[in-house]
């Protein structure tokens, strides 16, 4: 089976006025279905860039990135789209709830987009909810909940569709240690009984211990990369 | 899709509630706009249905001819300035054009009529009595004359409402009384049923209506007898009414002899042309409303576009999160103008109260008639959805065009 994710002398080049920002040059990855990466390295160095194009956000200005085996670079807007819905949920370093709207509805948003009848949608968002530890709190708006509560709405409503791949671009950054505790232990949670496949920018040496490998990147290149702890098994559970 | 369809339109009415002063400030010229037109379009209907009565008043089909040339605004020289018309010509017009139900003829002048010790200037009419059932006149008491009584220019009268409320007591019966005429007495043998105003404003029931030979020999004076002050025909199908009209004219100018070069001397208008005269007006009227209409629709449909550009500014990173967990370009686009057609709709509605309201109100202080139209409440209610579609598709593509990345990242 080809790998979940196959960068191939990815560039990503900016061009500001008369400059040129080579965000990412030539940069060259693999990572395999099941796997939790954690990518660091100095600001702007090139994570965030590289991120939105594993997100199906933004396209590399030059060389291949293929998705579960789908050229990702050659595909119109409206396609993406398709493939973040199905494929990949998004952590942000600032949750980026809808704001006055509740929880619920919040988790419920990529389900809303994919034109499920609304009792599943809710059904399926509480569930959610549920597995990040917010059963009760359906009803709350962002406002009445705590930055660890929010985010985890946004860990809901980005594995609401149960995606192949989950993307968290400091997803602690705005969080104290004891709420950065419990998102990384669902997300860890996530990686090994689900199989979720998940890749986290930080910069922090204790959050990315959490992860199985570990990639640097500098001036928009690998610097190192290497695994870090025994991926936990891919087989499931009572096979 | 009718989940998302009914979702969004949900989220619209929320966001609408949440911002219930800016809402309502983008909507005026909606309201504005849609309850002007409703108000106005149902006084006009009123109007236009009340000048409808008073032409019905004319009679059925009729066709009626002036001695005389009608100048193209339609100003007439004063009845009786022309004396081309006569009797024989009726009489020949009914023989020769089989269209014709009927034809009559009438002679008017103003006199002093008398009773006791009352008197009132009225119009007296010399007529046919053929005249009386192209015109349909009824009666409270009594009965017309008949051709008789022409033969034998009886000396008896019918009175309209007008002249019994001023010549008699009130609960007298007319009938039986002897009134005089420029010193001549006449039995008053019919009263005429109220016929109200007619579409040029005129009371129509201000009239004495005699034998027209009574008229020639005993009252009028005997210079140009025969002459008639105007001609009547009527038709038994209103599609007739123009055919018969242009036959009429034909035996005229034969009978009068008028060279193929000349003008007519004498003009003819049926119940049909009267009856576009009127609706020439209101529709010059309508035209304004028009105007009125899509200017204020237009400011309403500006304001809407206005607050639309503004929340897609306010609410880029709502856009980049939806675009992020998978919203098409068409899911943006649908949101905003389904946005922007909640706006303009509940703006159409309120539009629509407040005019209804408005005209009920014009009713009930100035009394004017007004009919309210279910069609031109679909009309405003079809508009304001339209407004809201047009003026919502350049915010609405504004937002879908929105680069994702850029917009998650949004201050
Ligand atoms: N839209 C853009 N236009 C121009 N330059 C950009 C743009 N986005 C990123 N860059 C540049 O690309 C480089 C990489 O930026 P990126 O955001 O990927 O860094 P990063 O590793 O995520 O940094 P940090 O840890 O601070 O988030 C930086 O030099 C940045 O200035
Ligand atoms: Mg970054």
């Amino acid at each position: 089976m080809a790998a979940l994710i196959e960068c191939e002398d990815v560039w990503k080049i900016y061009r500001v006025g008369d400059v040129e920002v080579q965000a990412l040059r030539g940069l060259s990855l693999t990572i395999e279905q099941g796997e939790f990466v954690a990518i660091m390295g100095s600001s702007g160095s090139g994570k965030s860039t590289l991120m939105n194009i594993l997100g199906c956000l933004d396209q590399p200005t030059k060389g291949r990135y293929r998705l579960n085996g789908i050229e990702a670079g050659n595909l119109k807007p409206d396609q993406l789209a398709g493939i973040r819905n199905q494929q990949i949920g998004f952590v942000f370093q600032s949750f980026n709830l809808i704001p006055r709207t509740s929880a619920l509805e919040n988790a419920q948003l990529p389900l809303f987009y994919r034109g499920l009848p609304l009792k599943e949608q809710r059904a399926q968002a509480a569930a959610a909810l549920g597995r990040v530890g917010l059963q009760g709190r359906e009803h709350h708006y962002p406002t009445q909940l705590s930055g660890g509560q929010q985010q985890r709405v946004a860990i809901a409503r980005a594995l609401v569709t149960s995606p192949s791949l989950l993307l968290a671009d400091e997803p602690t950054g705005n969080l104290d240690t004891q709420s950065s505790q419990e998102i990384m232990k669902i997300l860890e949670t996530l990686n090994r009984d689900e199989g979720i496949t998940i890749i986290l920018v930080t910069h922090e040496v204790d959050v990315a211990a959490y992860a199985t490998r570990e990639i640097v990147i500098k001036d928009g290149q690998v610097l190192s990369d290497r695994v870090t702890k025994a991926r936990p098994t891919a087989i499931p559970v009572g096979v | 899709m009718s989940a998302f369809v009914w979702l969004t339109i949900l989220t619209a009415l929320r966001i609408l509630a949440r911002n219930r002063m800016r809402a309502g400030l983008t909507m005026l010229g909606i309201v504005i706009g849609v309850a002007a037109v409703i108000a106005m379009v149902s006084i006009g209907e009123g109007a236009k249905r009340a000048v409808q009565a008073q032409i019905a008043t004319m009679g059925t089909n009729v066709i009626v001819i002036f001695p005389g040339v009608t100048s193209a605004s339609g100003v007439r020289g004063s009845q009786g300035s022309a004396m081309t018309l006569t009797v024989s010509d009726a009489l020949d017009l009914k023989k020769r054009i089989p269209l014709l139900a009927d034809t009559g003829w009438a002679k008017r002048d103003v006199m002093q009529i008398i009773y006791g010790n009352r008197n009132w200037n009225g119009p007296i009419n010399g007529i046919s009595p053929s005249y009386l059932t192209i015109r349909d006149w009824s009666f409270t008491s009594g009965g017309p004359f008949t051709q008789t009584d022409l033969e034998s220019a009886a000396r008896v009268a019918l009175i309209g409402q007008t002249i019994v409320g001023n010549l008699f007591e009130p609960g007298e019966e007319p009938v039986g009384a002897v009134i005089r005429i420029k010193n001549v007495p006449f039995h008053v043998i019919g009263v005429l049923a109220p016929k109200g105003q007619s579409a040029q404003g005129a009371d129509q029931d201000d009239v004495i209506f005699i034998p027209f030979s009574t008229a020639e020999r005993k009252v009028f004076g005997t210079s140009f007898i025969g002459s008639v002050g105007a001609m009547f025909g009527s038709t038994d199908q209103v599609e007739d009414l123009p055919m018969a009209a242009e036959q009429i004219r034909e035996v005229l100018r034969s009978r009068h002899r008028i060279q193929a070069e000349q003008e007519d001397d004498f003009t003819i208008r049926t119940q049909v042309d009267i009856g576009k005269v009127q609706e020439g007006t209101s529709e010059t009227l309508t035209m304004m409303l028009f105007a009125i209409a899509s200017v204020s629709l237009l400011v309403g449909g500006i304001g809407i576009m206005n607050i639309l550009l503004v929340s897609v500014t306010e609410r880029t990173r709502e856009i980049g999160v939806r675009m992020a967990v998978g919203a098409k370009r068409r899911h943006i686009v649908m949101q905003f103008l389904i946005e922007a057609m909640t706006l303009s709709l509940v703006g159409g509605l309120l539009g629509i109260v407040l005019g209804i309201a408005g005209a009920k109100l014009t009713t009930l202080i100035a009394g004017w008639p007004t009919i309210i139209s279910g069609n031109v409440i679909l009309l405003a209610f079809f508009f304001s959805l339209v407004v809201g579609l047009f003026f919502g598709l350049y915010p609405a593509n504004k937002a879908a065009r929105l680069n994702p990345i850029e917009a998650l990242r949004y201050e």
